[in-house]
């Protein structure tokens, strides 16, 4: 049971991901004929509406460093999520691992491992 | 929910450092305390800091159009209790704001009020009022997580339309606007991080079921459920 609703889970996840790009529709260009925007970031949008709500308003500092372009920005996203998956699955792998020695203990006290047949 | 670099009035920026500072400094001290008194734990908070890594990174695509990330502070707030997200949530926010400019130093203590304290200490709460009224283990780490997750963008909301009222509606309409950009495009990433607490839940449930038993997360009888 926890098996199957890990997976369903995880396809619930998928599809709340996925649907989105589906049942959005692209919306018109605007009055000078920009192509409009889909799916860009939340924060650049909280960016454009403080622009709209107070016009006056400078940012008063700047980012340090910034990624030099799109690309090396997802790099550094990826890995981002990369060190965090790994740990996990680091960590996920060290307890399975630990769980079944100390199931194989208790079995192999009983009836000692069998060498494998060499083909 | 990333205020971004100099974006936050000079006022605001240092009140909303001077409030999480003292949360970061506590929960230091806690994990601290925690990890001298339990050190077998200190692989579970690396976990929980991973989980909150990778959540933050992953920009999913909402109904309303716009991008947005889960936080994954759920997990460690109901593992360590609240008050230990707030120091792994500025690890979590200073690497983005000085690698990815992705949020910013002068912006570090709104983001972290909203992420890293309002979040977990709503997820803790959430967890035990979902545990009292007999909801089960999973449905109640779902509500925690997801509500936490959503809280946290209703509090970048309020964060920014505090500083930028609007000329007319003040606060309120200020606050509908960004909370239209925020928290609506929010509700389905909130789902989707509450599912996937449940499903990190479940995995340490299955194989580490001592240490949520040492964390009195999970009474003797549910370890197996």
């Amino acid at each position: 049971m926890k098996c199957y609703q890990n997976w369903l889970l995880l396809i619930a996840v998928v599809l709340l991901a996925a649907l989105p790009l589906w049942l959005v529709e692209k919306p018109a260009a605007d009055a000078d004929g920009k192509p409009a925007e889909i799916f860009a970031g939340a924060d650049n949008k909280a960016k454009d509406l403080i622009g709209e709500i107070a016009p006056a308003y400078q940012p008063w500092f700047k980012p340090i460093l910034e990624p030099a372009s799109g690309e090396i920005s997802s790099l550094l996203f990826a890995l981002q999520a990369a060190l965090g998956a790994g740990f996990i699955g680091y960590y996920l792998g060290v307890s399975v691992t630990r769980e079944k020695i100390r199931r194989g203990i208790q079995h192999n006290a009983a009836s000692p491992e069998k060498q494998p047949d060499a083909d | 929910m990333h205020i971004m670099e100099g974006f936050l009035p000079f006022a605001h920026a240092v009140g909303w450092t001077l409030a999480s500072a003292p949360f970061v400094a506590y929960g230091l001290h806690a994990v601290k305390k925690r990890i001298r008194d339990k050190p077998e734990q200190r692989m579970l908070l690396g976990v929980a800091a991973a989980f909150s890594f990778v959540l933050s990174a992953l920009k999913l695509p909402s109904v309303t159009g716009s991008c947005s990330h889960p936080t994954g502070t759920g997990l460690g707030a109901l593992l360590f209790g609240p008050a230990a997200m707030a120091p792994i949530g500025a690890v979590v926010l200073l690497f983005q704001a000085l690698l990815l400019a992705h949020g910013g130093l002068t912006t570090l203590g709104a983001n972290l009020f909203s992420m890293a304290i309002v979040g977990p200490f709503a997820a803790a709460a959430i967890f035990r009022l979902a545990r009292g009224i007999k909801c089960s283990f999973a449905v109640s780490v779902f509500l925690a997580a997801s509500l936490a997750d959503l809280l946290t963008y209703v509090t970048t909301s309020a964060q920014l339309a505090w500083a930028f009222p609007d000329p007319i509606g003040g606060f309120t309409a200020s606050f509908a606007k960004f909370a239209g950009i925020f928290a609506l495009t929010q509700i389905p990433l909130a789902i989707s991080e509450g599912l996937l607490t449940v499903v990190i839940f479940n995995a340490l449930a299955r194989f580490n079921p001592q240490e949520l038993q040492d964390m009195k997360l999970l009474p003797p009888q549910e370890l197996r459920a």
